[in-house]
């Protein structure tokens, strides 16, 4: 249990990436990516596949990041991070951790063999999924974590007619000891997962969800209160399943037993959602207080 | 050291005697007991290396790239299909100048499925960047795979070891295991000048842009496309480096000399037949043949395909009055590979011979020595046909 929670007071101020990245403007990566640098430390080697983060990490022969960083195929990742672990086993380098940077196109849809083998094998890295909800970097098109009804530009008339996929439950069935939720919203939680995560041998896996403007069709400025939004209105939780038991996190854990805000609220933030309509929003608040009720009675200790 | 062994064995021995530290492994047909092989060898502390068997091709030479910019010693092995699941992964591992060797014991690809041997597998490879080496019988297979760890660091370009499944994979030959301190001696530790490394962070692989681009001290970075001519030139370079490893490992072990081409009979010889893996050594035997009904004519076996020794090949056929290539393999809609390779390389020489092309043991068909002969009879001689089209030789239908 993270007793110690992390404050700004006590955040490392020690900044990995350089500011004037080639972020977007509002871009929640450049949120989640600078806590995340923060967290993981100087002693760390990245692995990163083709993804908003490549365009953000800079053009050569600039970089935006501290850390040295492996650039690799988009279907490879995790086994790239194998690879680095194995040279850094063979070498006897035993203080350095390896970090994978992926979207979630990269995760869950073109990387998930790489990432199941690698789980499967119990490489000791982080892997951190950053999910803005489709392929931003190639223009918005459908993923497999794009959530239901959303227009994108390969869903542009009637949505998508899919579920997002849920990819920690996926990774969670691996029987890895630790996954994690998180948001750009919420970078002390993030941070203080991450920091927990370090203290973990075997593969751990936080997927973060992470608001995306351009993609998403907000103004670049509320980033962060879409992203609470998301969590507040119960439709992404914040949680941690370490050794197979799961908990609700920081502001998702204080939702419990109270009144969640309607997921209109969220949806109406953003022009992806304009598919929807009375009855399609009426059925995903069903699904998500179905969820929320479940969530209450672990919470009560009732199975 | 003699052992009776199969190829697949020679070439992990190879690896061992390479002190290779990080090996991923994937099983496919017919490479797999070498990997197996390897994994024996790491399971009883005979082989220091961190095995990683992973959950497909394309991730074993992910773990590959991944290990060898981390700094360390990388090998894997495939074959057929696997070798094309990696095709992106092989242009990045050279494109990234990372010096992996690679055994890939050829077989011919699907659809329709075969396990049998032919090269398509290699030569659809052909322009991935990484030098291609083939090998004719065992004792090639475990000396090439120790040349090709010194080479591929000099030169820091990935390299193939290519032999034929089935053919030198599993069946069993005498061959020599060079000791160990004398292997030591001629391939010492890998002791690259960059690696990942959080005391001296860089990124690498990231976008480059079409043009030239400062770094942050003012000083001028290569484009995109400077940088794939420095592969292109350091290629070329690799040709002379191969020709050094081969002289070097020949000081040494007292085996080699035949860096490019492998000639047999080939002096005197107004004919030459070319072929590349165990097909120039069962050439060999049809040659002498030939040679007792009075035909002059010897085999070139061709052991560096990429880069391509097109001088050393021009030399090698200049003059000549006819030669014959033989390849399991085809580039759909024109020719044999290698015959167009070689007509190439011929192109400049004042003397020009006819070159033919007979395309044959395609997904393991039997090379039958009759069709050899015959295929050699009608292309040599003052009445031989000008080829204009590859025939398909061994064909029942």
């Amino acid at each position: 249990m993270a007793t110690n929670k992390t404050t700004i007071l006590n955040l490392p101020e020690e900044e990995l990436v350089h500011p004037g990245n080639r972020a977007c403007a509002g871009c929640g990566l450049s949120i989640v990516y600078r806590t995340g640098l923060k967290a993981l430390g100087r002693e760390t080697i990245l692995v990163v596949p083709p993804s908003c983060l490549t365009v953000l990490q800079g053009l050569y022969p600039i970089a935006a990041t501290q850390l040295p960083c492996l650039n690799v195929t988009f279907a490879s990742t995790a086994a790239a991070a194998t690879g680095v672990l194995g040279a850094l086993r063979a070498r006897g380098k035993t203080d350095v951790q390896v970090a994978a940077w992926a979207g979630d196109g990269g995760t869950s849809d073109i990387g998930i063999q790489a990432l199941s083998g690698a789980c499967e094998r119990g490489e000791d890295f982080i892997f951190i999924c950053y999910d803005n909800e489709a392929y931003m970097n190639t223009g918005v098109q459908r993923s497999g974590t794009t959530p239901q009804h959303v227009l994108t530009t390969t869903t542009p008339i009637t949505g998508k007619h899919q579920q997002k996929k849920d990819m920690p439950a996926i990774m969670a069935a691996h029987g890895i000891d630790y996954v994690a939720t998180a948001s750009a919203a919420y970078p002390l939680d993030l941070y203080d997962k991450i920091i927990k995560a370090k203290t973990i041998s075997g593969p751990k896996y936080i997927h973060v969800h992470t608001p995306c403007p351009a993609g998403w069709g907000f103004s670049a400025r509320y980033t962060v209160k879409i992203g609470q939004l998301a969590v507040e209105t119960g439709l992404f939780d914040l949680y941690e399943q370490e050794n197979g038991n799961f908990r609700l996190t920081g502001a998702s854990q204080k939702l419990l037993g109270k009144k969640r805000k309607p997921v209109d609220e969220y949806f109406a933030t953003q022009t992806r959602f304009k598919g929807l309509d009375t009855e399609k929003t009426r059925a995903i608040q069903e699904e998500v207080d179905q969820k929320w009720a479940a969530h209450e009675k672990a919470a009560a200790g009732i199975c | 050291m003699h052992i009776i062994e199969s190829g697949n064995v020679a070439a992990a021995s190879g690896v061992q005697l390479s002190g290779a530290q990080v090996i991923a492994a994937y099983p496919i047909t017919p490479q797999t007991p070498l990997t197996e092989k390897l994994s024996e060898l790491v399971d009883a502390g005979e082989l220091n290396a961190q095995y990683i068997p992973v959950e497909s091709e394309h991730s074993a030479m992910s773990v590959c790239i991944a290990a060898s910019s981390a700094g360390t010693r990388a090998f894997t092995a495939t074959s057929a299909n696997g070798l094309l699941y990696m095709n992106e992964q092989l242009h990045w591992a050279a494109g990234a100048r990372l010096p992996i060797v690679m055994c890939v014991v050829n077989r011919g690809i699907g659809a329709p499925w075969t396990v049998w041997n032919d090269h398509q597998d290699a030569m659809s490879q052909r322009d991935t960047g990484w030098i291609q080496l083939f090998c004719c019988d065992h004792q090639q297979i475990i000396d090439t795979v120790i040349q090709a760890f010194r080479l591929a660091e000099t030169v820091r370009i990935p390299v193939m070891v290519c032999y034929d499944g089935y053919i030198l994979s599993h069946t069993y030959m005498p061959f020599d295991i060079p000791e160990s301190a004398a292997a030591g001696r001629f391939l010492p530790e890998f002791a690259p000048d960059w690696a990942l490394d959080p005391a001296c962070p860089a990124n690498l692989n990231t976008v480059t842009l079409p043009d030239i681009r400062p770094n942050v001290r003012g000083e001028t970075a290569p484009g995109y496309m400077e940088i794939r001519q420095n592969l292109h030139d350091d290629m070329r370079r690799a040709i002379d480096v191969v020709a050094d490893t081969d002289a070097e490992f020949a000081q040494v072990f007292g085996r080699g000399g035949n860096p490019f081409i492998e000639p047999y009979r080939c002096e005197d010889a107004e004919y030459v037949a070319v072929a590349m893996g165990s097909l120039s050594y069962q050439l060999r035997d049809v040659i002498d043949v030939l040679r007792q009904e009075g035909l002059a004519i010897g085999v070139a076996g061709l052991r560096l395909y990429r880069p391509f020794p097109n001088r050393a090949v021009a030399e090698a056929l200049s003059g000549k009055k006819g030669v014959i290539v033989f390849e399991k393999a085809v580039s759909y809609g024109y020719e044999g590979p290698l015959y167009a390779d070689i007509k190439a390389a011929l192109y400049d020489c004042a003397q020009r011979p006819a070159v033919h092309n007979y395309i044959l043991g395609l997904g393991g068909r039997e090379i039958k020595t009759d069709d050899l002969f015959d295929s050699l009879r009608t292309s040599c001689g003052a009445d031989a046909p000008e080829a204009r089209e590859p025939a398909f030789v061994g064909l029942k239908i």
